[in-house]
């Protein structure tokens, strides 16, 4: 590679990344996979380390900031990339072969690669300068956003893109009126035809979010801060937040004063490069034969090329990119690609099921596709467009990708669409390095750690490439290696009664404590209840049996069996807020009364004052069970929903699992108690009861599997018990019912569970029955013979001793 | 901490905190987590860097703490996150005679 000019202060293979996104960090990736020996420096102008900013409405739904970050800050040092946070670049001085900071610093380079994106495009709207007008690009936006939206009567999104609608979607989730307004007859206009975008627009209303199509607004409203839009048409709408998400402006400046060839952004040829041989430019700031892409997949083929370019390394010429759009809306499935809008080809619409599957064909070559409610084979689909592939049966193809599998898949399929990985590189990294689990993939090529919808594909490729089942075995302490099956064996060979044993034995929880309170709750269900309790080795709820809150205090949540209560115990509830000063008094999901807002030391006190037992909410462990008033009451009713849930919960009240239970009785199929979405749920129905494992309504939605259906109440206690025990010796820790049951399997589940000739269920039902007898109340407990766990050391002590420690002292650190 | 002048402040003593185990105690206005480690007693600053966390309620091990909010780490010797973010908290020597802890901080 010759640079034209001879380098000044730096080496020529002396890398200057401008640009802490997405584009600068792939360059920088790229570079190091490539073996560019030469130094790296990437200059971010944000104070915060390249994060995935196409994941940015995942903050408007309260995921942190720096769950988005692209690479931990060690990566950083392992590949000796310079990471400058906070460095704005206002110059580039060519000819001297070094990039000009505002205060003056020379940063010298031998090549340049500018990855300095795009700015959010504002519209010249009348009054778009008034407050709580945002964009939507950083997180600071994002923060903003959700600081203007708290109590608002109604959020405009302007814009009714992919961002939009992302926005839009995180915003109607704090439950606040939420209208998109959209310039065009249809949202998503680049990547839809009119039948999939009336879908969306459909979907859409169903998750709450208005979509208005076919305005113009013209003005924003209100006197300072915004008021209402006024469209072309004079109508006008009230909004107190408005967000602008109108397309994005590329930042070609600094490429413009500094002579670059430039268009709408820097011109790039098919290695990347501008019109200095010394500077190359990647991602939303370069134009490539008159494309500037302003999604993320094309970011990556760029990447690649251009850190090719650098290193020398063949991978061919940029040809350009085909875009391909996946809409990360919770509840909406949708993958877009190529050009949607041309005729040909064939669609299959399914309207009750809001399935909508189109793949277009001109001139005999697939250019386009449209996946929307079913994207089962989007791999496989998004590959012929990609690879503008011949397609004699439209149809047939279509059917063959909703049958996809990944080892039809060609090598140059993209996998990962976050990271732009594709499945040649997966299954070469598997080969070439022997990675043998899906996690030892992510962490070489990155797939998977975007979203995540990827993850099924990956862990399909490890299990075809190695032959395999992919299982990767779930290590209860991942620092020493040990599976829960092995840290068990340590446990019953070694009859070990205490977490620190444990530790002492074969190591887990000595480099770090992360796994005790997995090896905690080994050591008690092994010893049945009578192990040798260490608060050390337990999570903060378990130490103090209280829920641990973001401000550092906890919430008690007192037992109340099945969700009846009483006067008296309303009265002592109420009596102890009042008497302690309590935040806040709240009923939760679970038909309980949570008391927020509790310091540590108030809480043997309230305990005490209350005289109720722990309702356990903040331990895994069982929680409620939820009734509907069944027969007593209701005269839907036909099983009695309220006396069975009291005597299951009575019967389970202080039994530790390996992930919290959440139950409910509906004394009907009605399901008032919504026994369908429930750890174990279940439904009085005709002659008897059904009993459902594994349901979910929190992050994921899983209706339970129908474990069995029996006649009586008793039978319902003995068939779920047996569950309960069955799952609380065989899931991982931290492994919710509805995970369990999808490992397990419904029918191994109903094996262990039911067939009684085996004798395995009278066993489980046994070893639980044991384990039930050694439980105790921990507030009781506590209240009597308080520990130190709720004591801090006291507020400025006495004496103070002045002077240099004295000769002999042990200073902690040296000890 | 290399004041030419220190403070040594006993702020209770060497059972009030057992082992693996943190306490949280207020000297001149600065919250301080003690923690008695594997190898000795360790004193930083209380609230984790991240979102404030109260640091003397986390799991300890291996000469790190986990903050019980979000998981960030944090060296007990260094006062370094070494997991979960960036940044660092202060570190306060401890000192320990007669059963008494001391805690080692500026004039």
């Amino acid at each position: 590679m010759t640079t034209g000019t001879a380098p000044r202060d730096a080496a020529e293979n002396d890398v200057v990344i401008v640009g802490g996104g997405i584009a600068g960090q792939a360059v920088a990736e790229r570079l190091r996979e490539y073996g560019h020996t030469g130094s790296i420096t990437i200059l971010a102008r944000e104070h915060r380390a390249p994060y995935d900013r196409v994941r940015l409405s995942a903050l408007l739904e309260g995921v942190d900031a720096d769950d988005l970050r692209l690479r931990p800050g060690s990566w950083y040092d392992d590949h000796e990339v310079a990471l400058r946070l906070g460095v704005t670049v206002d110059a580039i001085d060519r000819a001297g072969h070094a990039v000009v900071t505002p205060g003056g610093e020379r940063i010298p380079y031998g090549r340049l690669v500018l990855a300095i994106g795009s700015e959010a495009m504002v519209p010249p709207i009348a009054g778009s300068d008034k407050g709580n007008v945002f964009v939507f690009r950083t997180p600071e936006d994002c923060e903003g956003i959700l600081a203007a939206a708290r109590g608002a009567r109604r959020v405009c999104v302007l814009g009714g893109g992919l961002l939009g609608l992302e926005a839009a979607r995180g915003i109607v989730a704090h439950g606040i009126p939420t209208t998109v307004v959209h310039l065009t007859d249809r949202l998503m206009e680049r990547q839809l035809d009119a039948p999939s975008a009336r879908m969306l627009t459909d979907r859409m209303a169903g998750l709450d979010v208005e979509v208005l199509l076919d305005r113009s607004t013209q003005e924003v409203l209100g006197n300072g801060v915004v008021q209402g839009l006024r469209f072309a048409d004079g109508e006008t709408l009230e909004c107190d937040v408005l967000v602008i998400s109108a397309g994005i402006r590329p930042n070609a400046e600094l490429a413009r004063v500094a002579g670059l060839d430039c268009n709408r952004a820097v011109l790039v040829d098919d290695t990347l490069t501008t019109s200095d041989p010394a500077v190359l430019a990647v991602g939303e700031c370069a134009e490539h034969r008159g494309v500037v892409y302003g999604l993320v997949a094309p970011i990556f083929d760029q990447a690649k090329v251009a850190a090719a370019t650098i290193v020398g390394t063949a991978v061919g010429p940029y040809m350009g990119s085909v875009p391909s759009a996946a809409l990360k809306v919770m509840g909406i499935d949708l993958v877009a690609a190529g050009d949607p809008l041309a005729d040909g080809g064939v669609a299959l619409v399914d309207p009750e099921r809001g399935v909508y599957r189109r793949l277009v064909v001109t001139n005999g070559r697939a250019t386009g596709a449209i996946l929307m409610g079913d994207t089962t084979g989007a791999e496989a689909l998004l590959s012929l467009v990609a690879r503008s592939a011949e397609v004699a049966d439209p149809l047939e193809a279509l059917a063959e990708a909703a049958r996809s599998d990944v080892a039809a898949l060609s090598d140059d399929t993209q996998i990962c669409s976050c990271n732009g990985v594709s499945k040649g590189e997966i299954t070469c990294a598997i080969r070439e390095r022997g990675l043998k689990a899906p996690s030892e993939v992510q962490a070489v090529t990155r797939a998977g750690t975007g979203c995540g919808s990827c993850k099924p594909l990956v862990a399909k490729l490890v299990e075809t490439e190695t032959g395999e089942s992919s299982s990767e075995p779930a290590y209860l302490c991942p620092c020493r290696m040990l599976t829960r099956e092995e840290v068990a064996d340590t446990i019953r060979s070694g009859g070990l009664r205490a977490a620190s044993d444990v530790g002492e034995a074969c190591g887990a929880g000595r480099d770090c404590a992360a796994c005790k309170p997995a090896v905690s709750y080994l050591v008690s269900l092994i010893n049945a209840n009578r192990h040798d309790e260490e608060r050390q080795a337990r999570f903060i709820n378990d130490r103090v049996h209280a829920n641990i809150q973001r401000d550092g205090t906890f919430s008690v949540v007192p037992r109340i069996y099945g969700g009846v209560t009483s006067p008296d115990e309303l009265r002592r509830i109420a009596d102890v807020a009042e008497r302690y000063d309590v935040a806040m008094v709240k009923i939760t999901g679970g038909q309980r009364i949570d008391l927020l807002g509790v310091r540590k030391d108030q809480l043997p006190d309230i305990w005490r004052d209350l005289g109720m037992p722990s309702g356990h909410a903040y331990a895994k462990a069982v929680r409620t069970v939820k009734t509907c008033v069944g027969t007593d009451f209701c005269r839907f009713g036909i099983g009695d929903a309220i006396g069975l849930g009291i005597e299951i919960e009575k019967a389970w009240e202080g039994i530790h699992t390996p992930h919290k239970v959440k139950s409910a009785v509906s004394g009907c199929p009605r399901n008032c108690a919504e026994s369908l979405v429930k750890d174990i749920g279940i439904v009085a129905v005709e002659g008897g009861w059904e009993i459902l494992i594994g349901g979910a309504a929190g992050a994921n939605v899983r209706r339970g599997d129908l474990l069995a259906t029996v006649a009586n109440g008793e039978a319902v206690l003995s068939v779920t018990s047996t569950f309960l025990q069955y799952y609380r010796e065989n899931a991982d820790y931290l492994e919710r019912t509805y995970a369990f049951v999808e490992r397990i399997g419904i029918d191994e589940i109903r094996r262990a569970v039911l067939d009684e000739q085996s004798g395995e269920p009278a066993a489980l039902r046994e070893r639980f029955a044991l384990a039930k007898a050694a439980v105790g109340d921990p507030w009781k407990d506590a209240v009597a013979a308080p520990d130190g766990a709720f004591s801090d050391l006291g507020d400025d002590p006495e004496p103070a001793l002045v002077g240099p420690p004295a000769d002999g002292l042990m200073v902690g650190r040296d000890r | 901490m290399s004041a030419d002048i220190t403070r040594l402040v006993a702020v209770g003593r060497v059972e009030d905190v057992p082992i693996n185990e943190g306490k949280t105690v207020s000297v001149g206005g600065r919250a301080i987590a003690l923690f008695h480690t594997e190898t000795g007693f360790r004193a930083i600053a209380a609230a984790c860097p991240h979102r404030g966390g109260p640091l003397a309620d986390g799991l300890v091990g291996g000469g790190v703490v986990i903050c019980p909010l979000h998981g960030w780490r944090i060296d007990l010797s260094c006062g370094e996150v070494v997991a979960g973010g960036e940044g660092s908290v202060p570190v306060y020597p401890v000192v320990e005679r007669d059963g008494w802890l001391y805690l080692e901080v500026g004039a």
